[in-house]
């Protein structure tokens, strides 16, 4: 078995990201072996991922944009992409998308080397990302396979209505689930789905209190650099299963002892000793020079405290859980409640609690022009957040997986320009 | 005399700005920017120390101010025959026993000759820099000996592309400030005795550095340690502020960025928002639009002003205006028409990145070398009166010092701040 090739995994040692890095490792060796073994798969997405439910199938799931990301980390996008465009993909389609279609062409090796099986099934458990849909409609070709698709309300009203819950709850039984017992072959299991679900509440809790440890000054992690590692697992192959559970538990343990000695987050170049600044950032991270585009950061003495990345797949900063009590109702209400999938004006209430509880300096907006889930409002979510806590914003470009479209003299002059500007709002004059 | 240092180093050129303890300017200095800043950043400070003594000279002069003009010109002449016996040399070398290097002491010597004429009253100086005005009567020369003599053009055109690369790269070319200020007294007509002395107070006041800033598009590249480099975003907000106090936001459109910029009462950025993804509409868009026109940078406004019916151009990106610039002209459409509506493309973009940094408030001020333009000026105008109603536009004809001002005053008001704990 390969090891996976992750860039920054080796800048964090703790017993955590060694146990990540092994989940992950072992998870796409699984499905490099799935012909051999006759396991099927599912390809599906993170914004409400119902990996409880696939996996309580037997089946395994690929999350392309996982793939597309790993890619980019890894050097291999900006190949895949030229091989989408030159097969007629425009420049302003999302970059996981070119990147995803330019590796299925390239042959499908995965991240770890090793060739990804084809889907079983295309399991479409959201639709607040209306490029997800042709995403797996350009997919449905290639592979010639089913697709389920779950109808996902938006939240337009920022609240989740009772007859928005039975719709999604009705397409969960009426469809999903017998699109998954086909693609499995096996019959749905309610009781091993509330286990799963109960596992899935326990890592939730611990997840969220690794992330709201960002809440003491000095940080104990980076919320947004380093918590793109926290989600790892849970927004992945792994929620509801028992390695999630050990994982997070084990993760919450290294912070609570990083937390009782006072230590800063890990960055590329180490510990972070004097942490000058909190920011709270909104949008994904650039992956093709994510370790630069962190020290970037870091080396401004910059900690991210709260991020809306890291909700990408669900949020549970309201409280949300899994609920074995409420399988289908607690799934249906995970999807509805995922980042992408709220209103504009609670993304602004949303940001703006966390610039304030997590006592941020600013607020920094990585606006990444062809994701339309993200972008949308953005500057509108700037002014707003600035009016609501009156702390500055910034705003900075970039791209997710497309090499092109990471400046890093641009970038880096943007971002030393906004702590500068904090920094001299501090001291109050022309110091 | 001590004094404050800020230097912006900016794609196009190198700007410095030398402030006394209360915050007066004494001095300033620009240079064209090259591959070597630190060169370049030492040229402009030594230009911005030689303003500040002429200053000073100015100021011990009890009367006959008049002679201070012809002073600066004689100066100036000594400057550019040290520079020419630079690039004398660096000629002759890289020449060796070629073709050309027949010609390139006639060359050089009517250079020589000319200078008095260039640097006379009536001399038609179209630039300070020696690049350009070298160059021109370097080219001017090759050409006749081309023509008359059969030298190789080409081959001489390309020598001094080379040599003046390395000239300009060379610390001290221009000669020392004494020796030359002493020949340029000589050279002063008629009684010269109370210019002597004023010029002697002068030069015997010693300058002392006691802060320094950098900043601008290479500023990690500048010689000053960390704690004295400072974005040209807070540089300009500060600089714009000092230059007009009552400023809230400030539009500076430089070669290869544009700047929305918001400040309060005090010049601190409050908000900032520049082009990230793309350079588009940017100062280099007009460079290039001038290029494909046949037509010199500040000839370009003065035509788009005689526009009677300007042309909507929608492309900003500078590739493609210039083949919806040719497309236009082929169509019949009118040079001037065509130019009015290539400055309002460039207006309309900034005009958007100020509308994300938080609108146009009053006063407002407009920096960088686009602020000279004055069809650029036009259109910025009648877009802010549209879309915010009346402001008053600030213009400074020295906008182009803004950044290194408030690079100086930074540099005076101390060093980088220390940050404690954040609470």
């Amino acid at each position: 078995m390969k090891p996976l090739d992750t860039t920054v995994v080796d800048v964090l040692k703790d017993g955590s990201q060694i146990r990540q890095k092994q989940m992950i490792a072992d998870h796409y060796a699984r499905l490099a072996r799935a012909r051999e073994t006759g396991e099927k798969c599912v390809y599906t997405y993170v914004p409400g991922n119902l990996t409880e439910l696939i996996r309580g199938f037997d089946l395994l799931p690929v999350l392309p944009e996982i793939n597309a990301l790993q890619s980019g980390m890894r050097g291999k996008s900006r190949d895949y992409i030229a091989r989408a465009e030159k097969e007629g993909h425009s420049e302003d389609v999302c970059t996981y998308v070119k990147c995803d279609i330019g590796m299925k062409r390239s042959g499908n090796i995965g991240p770890t080397g090793e060739r990804l099986p084809d889907p079983d099934l295309l399991l479409l458990s959201y639709t607040g990302c209306f490029t997800f849909l042709k995403w797996f409609e350009l997919l449905r070709e290639e592979y010639d396979c089913p697709v389920a698709m779950l109808h996902v309300p938006y939240q337009g009203d920022g609240k989740i209505t009772d007859s928005m819950r039975r719709y999604v709850v009705d397409q969960l039984r009426d469809k999903i689930i017998p699109a998954l017992e086909e693609a499995s072959g096996k019959a749905f299991d309610l009781d091993r789905l509330r286990e799963s679900l109960a596992r899935s509440a326990q890592a939730e809790d611990d997840l969220v209190w690794v992330l709201q440890s960002a809440k003491n000054v000095p940080s104990p992690i980076d919320a947004y650099f380093g918590g793109v590692y926290y989600i790892g697992p849970i927004f992945t192959a792994f929620r509801g299963m028992p390695e999630a559970v050990d994982y997070y538990r084990e993760l919450r343990a290294e912070i609570e002892q990083r937390l009782e000695r006072g230590q800063g987050p890990v960055t590329p170049d180490g510990e972070l000793e004097s942490e000058r600044f909190r920011v709270v950032v909104e949008g994904p991270p650039n992956w093709t020079s994510f370790r630069q585009f962190w020290k970037m950061f870091a080396d401004e003495g910059a900690v991210v405290v709260a991020s809306t990345y890291t909700k990408v797949g669900g949020v549970y900063d309201n409280g949300f859980r899994h609920d074995p009590d409420r399988p289908l109702e607690s799934l249906a209400e995970y999807c509805l409640g995922c980042y992408t999938n709220l209103s504009l004006p609670t993304r602004v209430e949303m940001i703006s609690r966390y610039v304030q509880d997590y006592r941020a300096d600013g607020f920094l907006i990585n606006s990444v022009k062809s994701c339309n889930s993200f972008s949308a409002g953005q500057l509108m979510i700037l002014r707003e957040v600035e009016k609501r806590t009156g702390r500055p914003g910034g705003f900075i470009e970039s791209d997710l997986v497309d090499p092109r479209y990471f400046s890093a003299s641009n970038i880096k002059n943007r971002l030393e320009s906004y702590f500068q500007m904090i920094e001299q709002k501090r001291a109050g004059g022309g110091q | 005399m001590e004094y404050c240092v800020g230097i912006d180093l900016g794609s196009t050129t190198t700007k410095a700005v030398i402030i006394d303890c209360q915050e007066r300017l004494i001095g300033r200095g620009i240079t064209n920017s090259r591959s070597n800043y630190d060169v370049a950043c030492q040229i402009a400070l030594d230009e911005a120390l030689i303003s500040a003594r002429f200053g000073l000279i100015e100021g011990n002069l009890k009367q006959g101010h008049e002679r201070l003009e012809p002073l600066e010109r004689g100066f100036r002449r000594q400057q550019y025959l040290h520079q020419l016996d630079t690039l004398s040399r660096i000629l002759v070398g890289l020449a060796g026993s070629g073709a050309a290097a027949g010609f390139l002491d006639r060359i050089v010597d009517d250079m020589r000759l000319e200078s008095t004429a260039l640097f006379g009253p009536e001399g038609n100086r179209k630039s300070d820099f020696f690049r350009d005005l070298a160059g021109s009567r370097y080219l001017s020369l090759a050409e006749r000996f081309a023509r008359e003599d059969g030298a190789c053009f080409e081959a001489l055109a390309g020598l001094y592309d080379k040599a003046i690369l390395e000239v300009e790269n060379t610390a001290g070319a221009a000669g020392s400030f004494e020796e030359c200020l002493r020949d340029a007294v000589a050279d002063v007509p008629g009684d010269v005795e109370d210019l002597r002395r004023a010029v002697e107070q002068a030069v015997a006041i010693e300058l002392v550095q006691v802060g320094s800033v950098g900043t601008g598009y290479g500023r990690q590249r500048l010689p000053f340690p960390e704690g004295q480099i400072r974005s040209e975003i807070l540089c300009h907000g500060l600089g714009a502020h000092a230059m007009f106090p009552a400023t809230r936001t400030v539009l500076d459109i430089g070669g290869q960025d544009t700047k929305a910029i918001q400040v309060d009462d005090q010049g601190i950025v409050t908000s900032f928002q520049m082009n990230d993804r793309c350079a588009a509409g940017c100062g280099r868009y007009l460079g290039y639009i001038a290029d494909e026109m046949n037509l010199g940078l500040h000839e370009l406004g003065p035509l788009a002003e005689q526009s009677q019916r300007p042309v909507r151009i929608n492309s900003t990106c500078t590739v493609f205006a210039g083949a919806e610039l040719r497309e236009r002209l082929s169509l019949g459409e009118k040079r001037e028409d065509i130019l009015a509506g290539l400055h309002r493309a460039i207006i309309l973009r900034a005009m958007s990145l100020l509308a994300r940094s938080g609108g146009v408030n009053d006063e407002f001020t407009f920096t960088g070398g686009v602020a000279k333009n004055p069809a650029a000026v036009g259109a910025l105008a009648q877009l802010v009166q549209d879309n915010y109603g009346e402001r008053t536009l600030n213009i400074s004809p020295d906008s182009i010092y803004t950044g290194a001002l408030g690079a100086a005053l930074f540099a005076h008001r101390g060093s980088r701040a220390p940050v404690g704990s954040v609470e």
